[in-house]
């Protein structure tokens, strides 16, 4: 595994704790508590076994796929864009009469008082990440 | 009691990776074993495991809830069951000792995810620990490090990526239409009909996401794949509870204890389980490798439990239970089987090895028994399971769907009687040789399956009027 993957890997888990403080800070903590949860452990633990299937490819193909990939996705953020514009002014969506969720106070307490068995999954998965790291990167091939 | 279905298996993990000269593969593999057993033989202990919600604390800091009922006893029965023939398969097939002790890791924290899956009374929970489950079976898959089985792997990895996205969206949608994400408080939200939109909306998308996790036609793209490159042990894990657990319970569960679901619901639910049935009962006539076509097999045997789930009476889901059980032990059964044939003539293609199988007297036999069960001849238990979810389909006026899935039993024992007869039934003109059948752990497995499935059949009636595994429950 290279420099690279390790970073984009440290990236995701970084993106996903900001994305937890955000969802912290516009009181969902609830919901906070559940993205560092799925996206901390797991797909991080997903990332790295997905990985450690792929092999390297010459200079010249990485640069061709790059270029490949740039023009396929060129347009996609206008398009996305245009789509969200098109939504909130010309659709109507249903307003619901939603209750308020059940809100927690603080993030401490969503993830010490109310998810304990959440906490167990967590150490379990990274337990699987370690065990997925072994099979494949310190057994040898066959 | 019922938090070591949970913690049992974790801390036997923890202890095996203690940094001790004595730890080893052997070692593991008895230590495992025992706890396999105990889980096999508590369910069966009523007074020791009393129905209903438990509480677990460890001092101030770590308490949770878990819920225990019927359901939930059964699968810990089966997981009990298939777990330990997974164990013995993988003894006699992994080759290295250092790969089985890795092997028996992964399998207590597959374990662990199942069992807390199973016995979590949040959807929430449900979801993180059904993910646990799939991830350590990603590693299993691809435990042998085969081109094909990283391409199996890879293709469940990515379909159970996107299952993963619908299901937690699904479960946003939840927490803002009910408020919380406990099943009772969902099923509450259900009963008091506000914001129904948004909950059906929700059971929609969580639906979308389990039936990529079942397996089911047309989300059954990585089975074929995944079951027929995957290691011995892990296709029979697989096939037998994995793909049972992460997608069939989860939709039991949620049928049983959380969603109310229209008629409208109902009918996609059971023409996506007929679909099944016929399209992967027609794939399998096609296929000419044993795995391959136990894969379909399973495909269209899974397709009949949502069937049943799908038509919802009381009657229906006691099938969908018992058929749920017959498919996890008759299909571990076929795919030891299928390993005893790929452990002695290098190979599961049935053009390679037709005329060999005679040479497996148990494994022909024993064959028979898990292909008999599977299509639903008497007095094997998938006898009885057929017979409860296509009486329940005709008692609530689903003629159409009783007619069709009675028809397509008969087409699945053809195709197994294809198989039967081109492996176990005719003579090769040329024997590789009369050594014995390859390892006894094999056989034992075989015979203690094919033991399973004809005493089932046979004590059924005595299983429902005793109160055995509360199974009598589901017809009240």
């Amino acid at each position: 595994m290279t420099v690279r993957l390790v970073r984009s890997i440290m990236g995701l888990a970084i993106t996903s704790a900001v994305l937890a403080v955000i969802l912290y800070r516009l009181n969902s903590p609830l919901a906070a508590v559940f993205e560092l949860s799925v996206c901390s452990g797991l797909i991080s633990v997903i990332f790295i076994t997905t990985v450690s299937f792929t092999q390297r490819i010459s200079k010249e193909r990485f640069f061709i796929r790059r270029r490949e990939r740039f023009l396929k996705f060129l347009y996609l953020p206008i398009i996305i864009m245009a789509a969200g514009f098109l939504l909130v002014r010309c659709l109507q969506i249903p307003q619901f009469g939603l209750p308020a969720p059940a809100q927690v106070a603080d993030v401490r307490l969503a993830l010490w008082g109310l998810r304990h068995l959440d906490l167990l999954g967590q150490v379990v998965i990274l337990i699987a990440g370690v065990f997925g790291v072994v099979v494949f990167f310190k057994e040898p091939d066959q | 009691m019922v938090s070591l279905f949970i913690l049992a298996p974790f801390i036997l993990l923890l202890a095996l990776n203690l940094p001790f000269k004595f730890i080893n593969a052997k070692a593991a593999f008895w230590l495992s074993a025992v706890l396999f057993l105990i889980q096999i033989l508590l369910p069966l202990l009523d007074p020791w495991l009393p129905l209903g919600n438990h509480s677990a604390a460890f001092g101030h800091f770590f308490k949770f809830t878990l819920c225990l009922d019927s359901l939930a006893l059964i699968m810990l029965f089966t997981i009990g069951i298939v777990v330990f023939i997974s164990l013995l398969v993988a003894r006699g097939t992994i080759t290295t000792s250092k790969r089985y002790f890795n092997f028996i890791n992964l399998l207590l924290v597959s374990l662990t995810g199942m069992n807390a899956a199973v016995l979590s009374a949040d959807i929430f929970s449900l979801y993180v620990f059904v993910e646990i489950t799939a991830v350590a079976v990603f590693v299993l898959m691809a435990i042998e490090k085969n081109r094909f089985a990283i391409e199996g792997t890879f293709k469940y990895l990515v379909l159970s990526m996107i299952a993963s996205i619908f299901i937690l969206s699904s479960i946003a949608f939840f927490i803002l239409a009910a408020g919380e994400v406990s099943f009772a408080g969902i099923h509450s939200a259900f009963l008091a009909g506000t914001n129904i939109i948004l909950l059906n909306f929700a059971a929609g998308l969580f639906l979308c996401g389990i039936f990529i996790k079942c397996g089911v036609v047309p989300f059954h793209g990585w089975v074929p794949d995944a079951y027929s490159e995957a290691q011995s042990a892990v296709s029979v894990l697989l096939a037998g509870i994995i793909t049972k657990i992460t997608g069939v319970y989860v939709l039991m569960r949620l049928f049983i204890s959380v969603f109310i679901v229209k008629s409208s619901f109902q009918d996609l639910i059971m023409l996506i389980g007929i679909i099944s049935i016929v399209f992967a009962a027609l794939a399998a006539f096609r296929q000419d490798n044993i795995k391959r076509l136990l894969a379909y097999s399973s495909i269209s045997q899974v397709g009949y439990i949502v069937l049943a789930i799908g038509c919802a009476t009381p009657l229906a889901v006691l099938g969908a239970i018992l058929h749920f059980f017959n498919h996890a032990v008759s299909k571990s059964l076929l795919f030891v089987n299928a390993a005893s044939l790929e452990k002695k003539f290098g190979s599961s293609d049935i053009s390679i090895i037709t005329g060999l199988g005679n040479q497996l007297p148990v494994t022909g036999v024993t064959s028979l028994a898990g292909l008999f069960s599977v299509a639903g001849i008497p007095p094997f238990i998938g006898f009885w399971s057929k017979l409860i979810i296509i009486i329940a389909l005709f008692n609530a006026q689903r003629f159409v769907y009783g007619g069709i899935a009675l028809l397509i039993s008969v087409l699945t024992l053809a195709y197994f009687l294809y198989m039967q007869r081109n492996v176990f039934l005719i003579k090769a003109a040329s024997v590789a040789g009369d050594s014995p059948e390859p390892f006894f752990g094999l056989k034992f497995c075989e015979i203690l399956l094919a033991a399973i499935i004809v005493g089932a059949g046979l004590g059924l009636p005595f299983i429902l009027k005793s109160g055995f595994l509360q199974l009598n429950g589901f017809l009240h």
